[in-house]
Order: C-alpha cells, then sequence, then structure tokens
C-alpha cells in the first residue's frame, strides 16, 4: 500500500513518518509513536477513548485519517507528564475523586477536561455535562468525573 | 487501518474536480463522519477516496456582495457554532449545529456533508431548508446553482452527479434579514442522539412587532427528507403575534408532515411531538424577533 511522509508537532516535538495511507490518526499514534494512552473503544465515533487535541480542538482520533495530521499540533495524555513522572492536577483529581475504575475512558476524558480548563472559563455543571457528553464511561457513572473536573476547574481559578 | 484502495488528496478546488473526474467511482470524503463509519461496517470495502480535508478555503464563513451569507461546506459544526458573521446574522445555524452528536463530533462533521448524505435528521439541515439555501455546485464544466429544495431528492439522494462538488451554501439575505430562528431537537437522549424530530423555525415580525409577516417551519424526520411545512406557514402568514398563532401552528403543521414509526419513535408520537416543537419553537422564534405575549 501507497506510503506517505506526514510531519506534524506531537506533545512539543516535531516528527515525522512514512505511513500506511490506510491508518486512523489513532493507529499512528499508537504503533508509530507508542503513545498507548490513546484508546480504541468502538472505532466509529461513539465513545470517546481515543479523543486526542488536534490544534486547540477536541478529536476522536479513530475517525480521522493520519494523513490529516500533517502541519497540526497534537496532543495526548502523555504530554501531562511531569519531569520527574508526576501527575498533573486534573489527572491527581481524577484519582482522589475515584473517578476512574478499570481508567480505558480515563485518557479520553482527561483531554476534553484538558481542553476545558485551558479555556480559563468558569462553567455550570450543566455545561460541564455537555462539555463531557462525548464519553462513553461503563465503570463510573459519571458523577465522580464531574466532580473531578469542576474542582480542578474552580482551583485553577482561584474559587477553591 | 481502514480498508480503502487508494487516497487522493486534493490540493484545490479545481484539483478536486479534476480528481473526480478522473476517478468516477472514488468516494468523496469531506470529515468523514459517515464515509469512515461506513468504511468500518464494510460497505465501502476497496473503494477509492478523495479527500477534501485539507481545503482549508471551503471553510469559510463570508458575505457575497449580494448580501448572502457564503458557508463553506467544509465548515465544521463547532466552527459554524462559534462564526462571528454566523452570530451576528443566523445564530439558529451555529445553535442546531451544537445540538449534534458530542463536543468530538462537531469539530469534525461537517455541514457540507451533513446535506449531501440526504439525512432527514441531520440536525443543521432543516435550518438550512428553513432559510431557503441555495446551493453551489461546481464541477469541471462550471458551477451550478439550485435550490436546496431540488437537492434533496428521496432518503439518503441528493442532486450531486458524478464528478459535483458542492462548494458553498448560500443564505440569500432575504432569507436571514430581520429574520430571528429557533431549532428545537427531540432526541431520546441529551447528547450523541439522533433527533426523533428535529424543527426549525423563524419568523419575520412587522415593525411594530404585533404581525407576523413571514414565517417559516422546517422539519427533520417529519418526512423521507427535511422539509418545509407549508401549509402551516401559509396559514401564519399575516396573522397577529398572540397566543392564537401559537395555537394554530401546533394544528396546521399536521396537514403537512407524514412520519413514520420506528423503533425510535411511533407515528403518532412524532405528531405530538411535531405539534409541540412548532408551538415552542414558533414562541422563542417570536420573542427573540421582540414580540409579546
Ligand atoms: C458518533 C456520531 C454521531 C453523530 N450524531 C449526529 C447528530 O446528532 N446529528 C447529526 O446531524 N449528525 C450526526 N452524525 C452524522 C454526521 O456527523 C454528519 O452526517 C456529518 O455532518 C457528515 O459530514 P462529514 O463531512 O463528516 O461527512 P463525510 O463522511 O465526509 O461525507 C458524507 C457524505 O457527503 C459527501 N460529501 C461531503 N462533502 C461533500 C461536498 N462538499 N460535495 C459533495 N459531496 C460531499 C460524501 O461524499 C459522503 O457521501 C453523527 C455521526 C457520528 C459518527
Ligand atoms: S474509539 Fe474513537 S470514539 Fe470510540
Ligand atoms: S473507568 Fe472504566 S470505562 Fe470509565
Amino acid at each position: 500500500m501507497e506510503k506517505k511522509l506526514v510531519r506534524c508537532n506531537i506533545n512539543g516535538k516535531d516528527v515525522e513518518t512514512y505511513l500506511d495511507v490506510r491508518s486512523s490518526l489513532t493507529d499512528m499514534l499508537r504503533n508509530d509513536y507508542r503513545l498507548t494512552s490513546v484508546k480504541k473503544g468502538c472505532e466509529v465515533g461513539e465513545c470517546g477513548a481515543c479523543n486526542v487535541i488536534i490544534d486547540g480542538e477536541c478529536y476522536n482520533s479513530c475517525i480521522y485519517l493520519a494523513v490529516w495530521a500533517e502541519g497540526k499540533h497534537i496532543r495526548t495524555l502523555e504530554s501531562l507528564l511531569g519531569p520527574n513522572g508526576e501527575l498533573s492536577d486534573i489527572q491527581q483529581a481524577f484519582v482522589d475523586e475515584a473517578a476512574v475504575q478499570c481508567g480505558f475512558c480515563t485518557p479520553g476524558f482527561i483531554m476534553t477536561a484538558v481542553k476545558i480548563l485551558e479555556s480559563g472559563k468558569e462553567y455550570t455543571r450543566e455545561e460541564l455535562r455537555k462539555q463531557l457528553s462525548g464519553h462513553l464511561c461503563r465503570c463510573t457513572g459519571y458523577e465522580n468525573i464531574l466532580n473531578a473536573v469542576e474542582k480542578t476547574m474552580k482551583k485553577r481559578l482561584g474559587k477553591a | 487501518m481502514y480498508d480503502f484502495s487508494a487516497l487522493y488528496e486534493a490540493t484545490s478546488v479545481q484539483n478536486a474536480v479534476e480528481l473526480m473526474q478522473a476517478h468516477p467511482s472514488a468516494v468523496l470524503i469531506a470529515g468523514g463522519s459517515d464515509v469512515l463509519i461506513k468504511m468500518r461496517e464494510g460497505k465501502l470495502a476497496g473503494a477509492e477516496l478523495i479527500s477534501i480535508y485539507k481545503l482549508d478555503e471551503l471553510r469559510e464563513v463570508t458575505m457575497d456582495p449580494d448580501g448572502a451569507l457564503r458557508i463553506g461546506p467544509m465548515t465544521s459544526f463547532s466552527h459554524a457554532t462559534n462564526s462571528p458573521m454566523l452570530q451576528k446574522y443566523m445564530p439558529v445555524l451555529g445553535e442546531s449545529a451544537d445540538t449534534a452528536g458530542g463536543p468530538q463530533l462537531r469539530s469534525i462533521g461537517t455541514l457540507g456533508g451533513t446535506i449531501c448524505t440526504g439525512v432527514t435528521s441531520a440536525d443543521t439541515a432543516s435550518t438550512q431548508v428553513a432559510y431557503d439555501a441555495v446551493l453551489e455546485i461546481t464541477s469541471v464544466s462550471g458551477i451550478r446553482k439550485l435550490s436546496i429544495h431540488d437537492f434533496y431528492k428521496g432518503p439518503g439522494k441528493v442532486d450531486l452527479q458524478p464528478g459535483e462538488l458542492l462548494t458553498a451554501i448560500l443564505i440569500p439575505k432575504e432569507s436571514y434579514e430581520n429574520c430571528f430562528g429557533y431549532y428545537i431537537k427531540y432526541a431520546m437522549r441529551n447528547a450523541m442522539d439522533i433527533a426523533t424530530i428535529g424543527c426549525s423555525v423563524n419568523v419575520v415580525l412587522s415593525p411594530d412587532r404585533k404581525t407576523i409577516r413571514r414565517m417559516r417551519i422546517a422539519y427533520g424526520v417529519a418526512g423521507p427528507v427535511p422539509m418545509r411545512a407549508r401549509t402551516a406557514e401559509a396559514a401564519l402568514n399575516g396573522m397577529p403575534v398572540g397566543e392564537a398563532a401559537i395555537a394554530a401552528i401546533g394544528e396546521e403543521v399536521l396537514k403537512d408532515v407524514n412520519p413514520r414509526t420506528s423503533w425510535r419513535a411511533s407515528a403518532e408520537f412524532r405528531k405530538q411531538i411535531i405539534s409541540e416543537t412548532a408551538r415552542r419553537g414558533l414562541k422563542a422564534a417570536i420573542e427573540r424577533a421582540g414580540g409579546v405575549f
């Protein structure tokens, strides 16, 4: 199959690789760059397990052709890791609030949370529900996830 | 890995229509939120793809010299919601886009793709129909324009010939000027669900805001394709703003629609929703236009 050079910036680093053009962005991130926080859940855009940030917007990478990543800035959960392996505040909040059970949905949720938090806006609980509505979780029942995001948002805004 | 046999990436509109002519059986892919799903289901196994994803010139929302809004077909749902031009002149389009799927889907799904599928439930389609959108279609032999009403041919069928690319959705000035719209999506879940009924209403009131000068109403899922309720429109035009008009619309729309029974909802239930969304949508649109009850 035809291969194509794809250059992009992943987690702050300029990278390039020759790809099978049939790859999804999930395939590229997992197989070529070993970014295994990007999960394969449904692979049809329903569950959000494969969610990453591309040029500041959230996308399900399972329904995104890898060749479309050319020239884009992509962020995955791995970018949140501190220099000594520390967790970021939002990851710690997921731990503290028991918002993780099996963990399969967690990286996707957290990348949407990153977008929410970086907007610098304060959202109501209802608005947060809407913003997080592109993710399925089979374990937690969502309440603890909402708590984790809401608390981190308030902390960052100096309101908690 | 997707199961396609070749990928041609268009570098310009001209290049895209040339690729379409050179590869007549290839499938065009815009945001891919239908094509890639079908491919996963095995329905397009081995197809060739022509991608227009990188054609940023098709992602803009601008105004033509004649005042028409020119919406690039690659405008994503979320960009429609955030577009200053649409927020100013036609906020209902971005609001309807904001009800589709979930946030990630709204980054990828496009306004053009959503009508080219010919699907009746598409959330932004009824608003485009309610504003008499004009579609600009480009091929190697030139550009043609047609009304969105003539574009829809039947469920999943639209008037796109091989080699034809939708290059703009035009909203005529007389459609949006002094006009206030409202969209209601009725679905079983609050997110990630297909509309049971989608209802897009818009009104132009008289200068004293006491009379409905022009009312337009379009539905998704009330028939095989997104459709206008013309009998209801004719009955409401000229009526005074008030509860009588609201009651009338709920009755009149039933003369136009033909919903079906499916596992999502019975035809009877859809009729109830059709009346109720008409009443609520008209009331909200009138209030946005400054009318008081
Ligand atoms: C998980 C999920 C949830 C969804 N939920 C909703 C929802 O709630 N509401 C809703 O309305 N939709 C929903 N959709 C449907 C989907 O997002 C829309 O139909 C979408 O807008 C299609 O646009 P696209 O560019 O992604 O399509 P594509 O898959 O790229 O294209 C769709 C079709 O249109 C053709 N096409 C696209 N652009 C052009 C063009 N410029 N010229 C000619 N032909 C063209 C393609 O050839 C193809 O046949 C959902 C989809 C998914 C995967
Ligand atoms: S794996 Fe991509 S949305 Fe489910
Ligand atoms: S923690 Fe198991 S799916 Fe969310």
